[in-house]
């Protein structure tokens, strides 16, 4: 299982854009046992018109290393060749990405797998949490967490 | 003394980023902490009014109410999450 032991997350929590193109070219460079790369973009809506930006909290330190534990889990899982996740902070407008997930793998199952495995945990075990402001700068509220992504991680047996 | 840190409305309405607080010995879990907290006045009543929506991290790492925070360095309290 060694190969599978060799294989280390990229988890990256910044302000800054990323570029998807870049990011894909980065996991699979000189790897050509990857014959698979499902990618994953989280954009921010703008909810019919009524939300101007998003405000992205988060736990510094706490988000990055959740992240790599998650990553580190679906890596093992699914026997992944590679893994990429990046959470945005910070204030996000309508129409610009949040969230990056990369899973690469030797078969498409795996790295399909492995991007929704992580994605599904991401969203409730990594410590960020949204607020919404509004059109014309109406005060904003907290997202409120959905049960609906309660039960898409819990689908997950056994729990990572 | 004991590092706590919040988070999103937990933040907001207990109105500070975080507390340096000495701790009593009798406060072991964290349900202990939530239960100790709100007698110490209205701001940490009202963010912690409904223990069930807090969520805690020790040292970083998710735990139940029912676990152990004793010895913890830095404890955070949070809203459930909404990233991705």
């Amino acid at each position: 299982m060694s190969d599978i032991d060799t294989v280390s997350p990229t988890v990256r929590v910044q302000h800054e854009d990323f570029d998807l193109q870049a990011e894909v070219a980065a996991l699979s460079a000189g790897h050509h046992e990857i014959g698979a790369v499902v990618t994953f973009s989280g954009l921010c809506r703008d909810e019919g018109g009524s939300l101007e930006a998003l405000e992205l909290e988060h736990y510094p330190g706490m988000a990055e290393a959740e992240m790599l534990r998650i990553a580190s889990i679906a890596i093992e899982r699914f026997g992944l060749q590679g893994l990429t996740a990046i959470h945005r902070f910070g204030r996000i407008a309508p129409g610009e990405k949040i969230v990056l997930v990369i899973a690469a793998s030797s078969h498409r199952q795996a790295a399909f797998d492995g991007a929704n495995f992580v994605m599904d945990f991401l969203k409730t075990s990594a410590p960020f949490w949204k607020k919404e402001h509004g059109a014309g700068g109406k005060a904003g509220d907290w997202v409120a967490a959905r049960d609906a992504d309660d039960a898409a991680r819990n689908k997950w047996t056994p729990a990572g | 003394m004991t590092k706590l840190v919040y988070f999103a409305w937990v933040r907001e309405r207990i109105g500070r980023a975080e507390d340096e607080l000495s701790l009593p010995a009798e406060v072991m879990t964290g349900a202990d902490l939530l239960a100790h907290l709100k007698t110490l006045g209205e701001e940490y009543e009202m963010a912690l009014a409904f223990p069930d929506a807090i969520r805690i991290a020790v040292n970083m790492e998710h735990v139940e109410h029912d676990e152990s925070i004793v010895g913890a360095r830095e404890i955070a309290l949070f809203p459930p999450m909404t990233g991705g």
